[in-house]
């Protein structure tokens, strides 16, 4: 009985443990216990990487100056060895990095802090714009000429001018001027170069589209059209104007993103994450320095920060795990299976996620079923496996890519070794057992990864895990305590079921 | 009809879950350890023989996939037999041959096979196709075993078997197990083979369910489940509980056949038996493994604790089963 004691202490200590830690963070650091009022924040992260020559390094990259529809908070850089300035170049501001001498491999960041608008702005009053000539070949000039008239006989005003020309642009098979043009300028500069040419001053920006978790993004260009005293935003490719939702122009000027001297193959790179901050912590943000600050998450860079979001988020789906498996008695293919698809649905949402990872297991088990005719060794088996699952998901991301759906390329994020392995024992559960019992495991993996995905996604839990992480002492506590529950699983009330008329009699 | 139990009445009748098994009987009783002994068939035999439990005559066994050429001549002077995976589970991948003939073999279904179809067989419990963890197994051809008379019209191609719960050596409860077309000659209750409670103190039938609903007659042969009494019960408990001997394991279920000419054989241990022998009982395992467990000296001998086991558990029968 002693060990029971000891048991229930551990459980105790975790939980009071987990509690008062977030009571003190919350108290010391004034983040809310739930995620109500609140700021939505972006914390955006570029990144440069090069490689260096050996020498004097000065890295100049264009950062964001007075971007519309968003006040920028605070600004932070990581680079260890370097000097950094922000300098201003008529009225535009570069982040410059130097050192004296640097080697190799080479990675800078620069983040920036950002708060959407809530007020919309005037207008911005920028200098009215210079017109620059341009030169076309023979061909060319009539091309445009003839692409300008067209767009103008069907417009009005030099907005709906762009938006004509976008919309000739679009269709190159359709019009052999545009296709012509096509040939010689790719579609952004081209743009540009055919609305100077009607008098029309334009400039190509470049921005982000603000998504939550994202890495890895490059700048997409964009033009924008001076009229009326003021710019006004065209999306090149649909002809979309005015400034789309969570778009942040980083680069308004038109000034090359990042000059690199005395290194070369460089890139930028940009992550984004969106962080929920009460009004209160808003203000306390750029001075709070308490010893819960060093040890939260918010200090490491974006990049990390999403890994820790995801790590920070599995016990939660266990403990959903362990509640349906051991006091409800859900069957489940493999034991883990649940959580992991419930992780990749976070990436893909909930429908398409259901639909294609129904698709992938019952594709793949088609497939499993000519295998076994091949009386492979197991080892060997699953291999297979793997590799047929990889070509059924790339395919099913080509084939959603070319239908149009963005979520398509995302079944990517399905674990594959996880989707072979359900594959196989579900393939053998068929043969030994028959398809009911397939459909029966089948069916509580998913509804367990349902209900994790739900509970994983709610904010109000995404809001306690990541902001406060000793919540995870409470839920491997409460994890601990079920596996101690000896009772009945709900499903045994159904399962002997048939001896009601015994206890009756 | 509503199809749930309240948590009362299973409380009542002591019905033992899953959870409390799992956590107050197979972690507590069983040392992981000593799994190996009844998991491996071939290991059990040459156990079973050393304590005089009876078990198949085991013909031969064979490890090596290059031995599966040898099978014709190992083969050549035997009747009928079995094929099984030594470490199988739920009667996966078992063979019976009844029948030898010069070109073919005949299943206890009267299809016929070729001596190939055998190998290939062979060759894939060798592969692990059967074993619980997918790994490389043997396979043992050992005796057929011949349904006892008494049994012969309950069941469907297959050879019934009575399992027996036995904690800590005392034979604690026991069912009668049926095949049928529709479990395919298994005895396994939810692929649909007929479970039959017995009475633990004289072996007379209480119950019989079928995919946990009662029944009264089998589903294949129509013959009532009104007379039987199984034969030679004290000393089939008595094998049951030497198996605690034999393995250390403090609870386990153990898979007893009666052979027409041998009496009852030991066919294989289980130590994570299942729970669908209460529902076959009518009635649950927890009231007797506390008997058990409260008990301050345990009996040393086998012939003492089946003593004990059928003095107490008869009068702990469940309620309305008296007649």
């Amino acid at each position: 009985m002693t060990s029971r004691i000891f048991f229930h202490i551990i459980v105790l200590c975790l939980i009071v443990t987990g509690l008062a830690t977030l009571w003190a963070r919350h108290n010391q650091t004034g983040i809310p216990l739930l995620p109500g009022d609140q700021t939505t924040v972006w914390l955006i992260e570029a990144r440069v990487d090069f490689v260096a020559h050996g020498g004097t390094v000065t890295v100049t990259l264009d950062i964001p100056d007075d971007p519309p529809g968003f006040v920028i908070l605070s600004e932070q850089t990581a680079s260890p060895g370097y000097g950094f300035s922000v300098i201003n170049e008529n009225g535009n501001r570069r982040g410059e990095w130097t050192i004296r001498n640097a080697e190799g491999p080479q990675t800078l960041y620069y983040k920036v802090e950002v708060a959407p608008q809530t007020i919309p702005r005037q207008k911005r009053d920028d200098p009215p714009p210079q017109l620059f000539d341009v030169y076309w070949n023979e061909p060319e000039a009539l091309a445009a000429n003839q692409l300008l008239a067209a767009a103008h006989s069907m417009s009005s005003t030099p907005e709906s001018m762009t938006r004509e020309l976008i919309k000739l642009l679009a269709e190159p098979s359709a019009n052999q001027n545009a296709a012509l043009l096509l040939a010689e300028t790719p579609l952004v500069p081209l743009l540009v170069k055919l609305l100077n040419y009607a008098r029309i001053p334009t400039r190509i920006v470049a921005g982000l589209y603000l998504e939550d978790g994202r890495r890895n993004q490059q700048l997409r260009e964009m033009i924008e059209v001076y009229t009326n005293g003021g710019w006004v935003l065209f999306n090149p490719v649909t002809g979309y104007q005015g400034i789309p939702e969570n778009f942040f122009l980083w680069n308004l000027e038109g000034q090359s993103l990042l000059d690199v001297s005395g290194g070369e193959s460089s890139q930028t790179r940009f992550a984004m994450l969106q962080r929920s901050i009460s009004t209160i912590q808003l203000a306390q943000e750029t001075m709070k320095d308490s010893g819960f600050a060093l040890l939260g998450v918010h200090k490491l860079p974006v990049e990390e920060q999403n890994l820790l979001r995801i790590l920070l988020l599995l016990p939660v789906g266990a403990l959903v795990l362990v509640f349906m498996r051991i006091i409800v008695g859900v069957k489940t293919s493999g034991t883990f299976m649940p959580i992991l698809i419930a992780l990749s649905f976070l990436q893909t949402t909930l429908l398409p996620g259901l639909v294609s990872f129904i698709a992938i297991v019952s594709f793949g088990l088609l497939l499993r079923g000519y295998l076994s005719n091949l009386n492979l060794l197991l080892v060997a088996r699953i291999s297979t496996i793997v590799v047929i699952v990889v070509f059924i998901v790339i395919f099913f991301s080509l084939f959603g890519y070319q239908l149009g759906f963005n979520t398509g390329m995302t079944v990517t994020f399905f674990p594959i070794i996880i989707i072979a392995w359900t594959i196989e024992r579900m393939s053998i559960l068929w043969e030994d057992e028959g398809p009911w019992e397939v459909f029966v495991q089948g069916a509580g993996s998913l509804l367990v990864a349902v209900l994790a995905y739900l509970l994983m996604q709610w904010r109000v839990t995404q809001h306690l895990t990541f902001h406060f992480p000793e919540i995870n002492l409470i839920v491997v506590a409460l994890i601990m305590l079920m596996g101690n529950y000896t009772g009945y699983r709900l499903f045994e009330l159904r399962r002997f079921s048939s001896l009601r008329r015994i206890s009756r009699s | 009809m509503t199809r749930f139990i309240g948590l009362g009445q299973l409380r009542k009748l002591g019905i033992l879950g899953m959870n409390r098994r799992n956590i107050e009987f197979i972690a507590r009783y069983n040392p992981r350890s000593l799994y190996p002994l009844v998991d491996d068939k071939l290991k059990t035999k040459v156990l079973a023989r050393k304590y005089g439990i009876p078990v198949p005559e085991l013909y031969f066994s064979m490890r090596e996939q290059h031995r599966v050429r040898d099978l014709a001549g190992l083969l050549e002077n035997l009747e009928g037999f079995a094929v099984k995976p030594a470490r199988g589970s739920g009667g996966k991948g078992i063979l019976i041959i009844k029948e030898s003939g010069p070109n073919a073999y005949i299943k206890s279904s009267g299809a016929a096979i070729t001596l190939n179809d055998l190998k290939r067989h062979v060759s894939n419990i060798l592969g692990g196709l059967y074993s619980l963890a997918g790994t490389p197994d043997a396979a043992i051809v050992e005796e057929l075993i011949h349904c006892d008379d008494i049994f012969a019209d309950y069941s469907w191609e297959g050879v019934p078997d009575i399992r027996i719960i036995v904690f800590q050596g005392y034979p604690v409860m026991a069912m009668l197990r049926l095949t049928t077309r529709v479990s395919d000659g298994k005895a396994n209750l939810h692929q649909g083979a007929v479970g039959v409670g017995l009475d633990i103190s004289d072996g007379k039938i209480i119950n019989a369910v079928q995919y946990s609903r009662p029944i009264e007659r089998h589903p294949d042969t129509n013959k009532a489940f009104d007379l039987v009494r199984v034969p030679g019960w004290r000393e089939i408990l008595r094998l049951a509980s030497c198996c605690y001997e034999m393995t250390g394991l403090g609870y386990i279920g153990a898979d007893i056949v009666l052979d027409k000419k041998r009496g009852p054989v030991l066919l294989e241990l289980n130590a994570r038996p299942g729970l669908n022998i209460q529902l076959a009982n009518g009635g649950g395992l927890v009231p007797r493994l506390r008997v058990v467990e409260d008990l301050k000296k345990k009996h040393a001998a086998p012939e003492d604790r089946v003593r004990f086991a059928v003095e107490t558990f008869w009068r702990m029968r469940p309620c309305g089963n008296e007649s």
